[in-house]
């Protein structure tokens, strides 16, 4: 059937610079370059470019530039363009269009709507340079009441000021910065991705999430740094999987298809793939939603008792759940359940795979859900038996200040460390030709990512993120994340209307305390 | 060791199992179990338990490597995600029998609830059976990947199997006696010929489930059995627009 379809991207190359090298050639997964073996040049398909611009980066000589295609259709502020294509592709197909990343769809985005305080003259603001900054938490189901006992018999000043604590604290997850890397399973991305985001969390002091696709035996050894997650499909989840975890994720939902299960495309699920979880090779993984053995609150406990039985209440067990309308009466019975982290996943959270209408679509903004599960939580006394890690398109260290002060713990970031890794959002993630080895199975794309590189680029972005979070935290006059947390007098809306300030629970801008 | 679990939490009854189990005991005997969950989740070892009474749901899960005998029946969620080992039921289970099981062995003398061998898998060796001497509900093997589930069915009074046998299934084999009508079947599987081989599996597993059990294996030679597989190990590869 002729496509009625036109390109994406056009791409431009500049005779006189190209030196018919054939780079692009090797670099394009998709085939948009190709050599003519009669003519001995290099020919571009612009129809198969994806615009993830490997090819212009690679390019010796500077000699491609990929951008928009420049012919529209008639005007129309309904009818756009992105509509037109997906009808044609629609009714090229008769399939239900997929699609990889977090949404792309123009929501407003609450974060640039939320304004921080600073200390100015009454209140005095902190130098981070000079003065301490504690960044560090702890994640983990915090006790109602402590008991501790100081020694008398030990009359030094310094050691009765420490006194030793009688509770027995259930497990907690320190971590040294409030950001952790998003569960992105291996399947989903490469062997060398997970690599570099295990050796990244190690040095960081914090924690990278193995998804719901098991465990690689070379990725035992960061288990110190490592939560792996339990999903419908039970991919690689045995009792050795569980020893090489610092703690276990329930995975209920995730922003980018809420109330849809995992599904890694058959192109993706090579031999490795297959043995690391268990299935034929070439098939769909499929994690269904729902689990078939959760279906109300007491299931999941059950599954929560379970795991907590199988590590011996050594290990924090977390659920995560996309944000949907009714997150805060979930997150209660999550907690409820026994959970000590609910992790939620906002509607703009990414996905290696997801149906594109249930990506743009389903779900609410991490923002709202933040505010409205942490004020739920505490009404019903119950915030302190469980921390809260948000996610969903976390994009810079000012986000993330704005999560904790509206009552998250800490935060997950996927798409954001993608790209630090190299990604260029083209969104075709499930095809499994990433051109930036990231998000694919062949051995040819995968060797594309160094993983030691990629650490490298990962440190550096948490590096930075925790700078900036000090010196934000240092001109509000704060010097621990633990006294930004939830202080939502320290925000300002600004431009937003009556009943998401109230969701918020937050003042607008202007208005004085 | 002897465990009297009269009162006893599933949390206390496992630690003291797992202390058992570090100890070096090989044989551990449970009496008066009342639907205590979670017996022997994600215990790795080689230990014998022996389990008198009701044995609650999640037993066995996440395991690797106990054999559990229990002289009753057990609740819901037996061998859920079970890596290895053996569990044998004398009496019936509830729903969700091996959800995500990857190893191992669960031989149910009586009937099995909703949802048996669900999201069973299998690599290489490591291939999980199931042998249900009873009958099951609906959505018997659905998204099965892997594995082997053989359903005898032996109380002709009862029907065997419920609706939706195999739903999404692409991978594993299940045999159950007789011949199933085909409007019970779901969509992605078909019955293939029952082979010689097939039937030295099927006396393989019912040699050891008649020993498990004391009954007479002649009782089952030469009994007709229908094989079923997934038609596609990629049902729903078609119905996406890449």
């Amino acid at each position: 059937m002729k496509t009625l379809t036109f390109p994406d991207f056009v791409i431009n190359r500049d005779n006189e610079k190209c030196i018919q090298c054939e780079v692009c050639v090797r670099q394009c997964a998709f085939d948009a370059h190709t050599l003519d073996k009669e003519t001995n040049k290099v020919e571009t398909d612009i129809k198969k470019c994806v615009g993830c611009l490997r090819c212009a980066t690679m390019c010796p000589t500077g000699a491609l530039c990929v951008s928009e295609y420049s012919q529209k259709i008639r005007k129309n502020c309904n009818w756009n363009e992105k509509q037109l294509k997906e009808l044609y592709k629609q009714a090229e197909t008769g399939g239900v269009l997929l699609t990889g990343m977090g949404t792309d769809k123009d929501y407003k985005i609450i974060w640039d709507h939320i304004l921080l305080d600073a200390a100015q003259v009454t209140n005095p603001s902190i130098d981070p340079l000079r003065e301490p900054m504690e960044l560090r938490t702890y994640l983990g189901s915090k006790p109602s009441k402590i008991d501790f006992r100081f020694d008398i018999s030990d009359l030094k000043l310094k050691n009765l000021q420490k006194g030793i604590l009688k509770t027995k604290l259930p497990p907690q997850l320190k971590i040294e910065t409030p950001i952790l890397f998003s569960a992105m399973s291996y399947g989903a991305i490469s062997l060398n991705v997970c690599r570099a985001l295990a050796q990244a969390a190690e040095e960081c002091g914090i924690y990278y999430n193995t998804g719901e696709g098991g465990l690689h035996k070379d990725l035992y050894k960061y288990s110190k740094n490592t939560i792996v997650q339990v999903a419908s499909g039970r991919f690689g989840v045995n009792p050795d999987y569980f020893e090489a975890a610092a703690a276990v994720e329930i995975k209920i939902g995730q922003g980018a298809k809420p109330g849809i299960g995992g599904h890694l495309p058959g192109e993706k699920v090579t031999e490795e793939i297959s043995q690391t979880r268990m299935i034929p090779s070439g098939t769909d993984a499929l994690s269904p939603a729902p689990h078939h053995d959760i279906y109300s609150i007491e299931d999941l406990s059950q599954l929560i008792y379970s795991l907590k039985e199988a590590t011996e209440y050594k290990k924090p067990i977390s659920v995560k759940v996309a944000a949907v309308h009714n997150i805060a009466a979930i997150a209660s019975g999550i907690v409820r359940a026994g959970a000590d982290i609910v992790a939620i996943d906002g509607i703009r959270g990414g996905t290696g795979a997801a149906p594109t209408r249930i990506r743009d679509n389903v779900g609410i903004p991490i923002e709202l859900a933040i505010a409205s599960v942490d004020s739920r939580l505490r009404e019903e006394g119950i915030r302190n038996r469980a921390s809260i890690i948000a996610a969903g398109g976390f994009r810079n260290s000012g986000d993330v200040v704005k999560a904790i002060t509206l009552g998250a713990d800490a935060v997950y970031i996927g798409t954001a460390a993608l790209v630090a890794m190299g990604c260029h959002l083209c969104q075709k993630c499930y095809t499994g030709k990433c051109n930036w080895g990231i998000a694919t199975q062949d051995p040819y794309l995968v060797k594309r990512l160094n993983p030691d590189i990629a650490a490298r680029r990962l440190i550096n972005l948490i590096k930075a993120w925790s700078h900036e979070i000090k010196e934000i935290m240092g001109g509000m006059g704060i010097n621990a994340i633990e006294s930004l947390r939830g202080n939502r007098l320290r925000l300002r809306g600004f431009d937003l209307h009556d009943n998401e300030l109230k969701i918020l629970d937050i003042k607008p801008a202007g208005e004085s305390l | 060791m002897i465990i009297n679990s009269k009162n006893m939490t599933h949390r206390m009854l496992n630690e003291k199992i797992r202390s058992g189990v570090r100890n070096g005991d090989r044989k551990i005997i449970l009496k008066n179990i009342n639907g205590q969950r979670y017996i022997a989740s994600g215990l790795k070892s080689e230990v014998n338990i022996k389990i008198n009474g009701t044995a609650g749901n999640d037993l066995g899960s996440f395991m690797s490597g106990p054999k559990i005998t229990v002289y009753g029946n057990a609740q819901d969620c037996i061998a859920n995600t079970m890596n290895a080992g053996k569990i044998v039921i004398h009496g019936s289970v509830g729903d969700v029998l091996g959800y995500g099981m990857r190893g191992g062995k669960v031989f149910v003398r009586d009937d099995a609830g909703y949802r048996v061998g669900i999201h069973m898998k299998s690599y290489k060796e490591m291939i999980p059976i199931i042998v249900i001497g009873g009958s099951v509900g609906d959505f018997f093997a659905e998204y099965m990947a892997g594995g082997i589930i053989i359903l005898l069915g032996l109380d002709d009074t009862k029907e065997i199997v419920g609706d939706f046998i195999g739903t999404g299934m692409h991978g594993g084999t299940v045999y159950i006696r007789g011949n199933i009508n085909k409007n019970r079947l779901g969509r992605e599987v078909d019955s293939v010929e029952f082979d010689d081989n097939d039937k030295k599996i099927v006396n393989e597993y019912l040699t050891e489930f008649c020993r498990d059990f004391n009954l007479n294996q002649k009782n089952l030679v030469n009994q007709k059995f229908t094989k079923f597989k997934a038609l596609n190990s990629r049902p729903y590869g078609t119905i996406y627009a890449y």
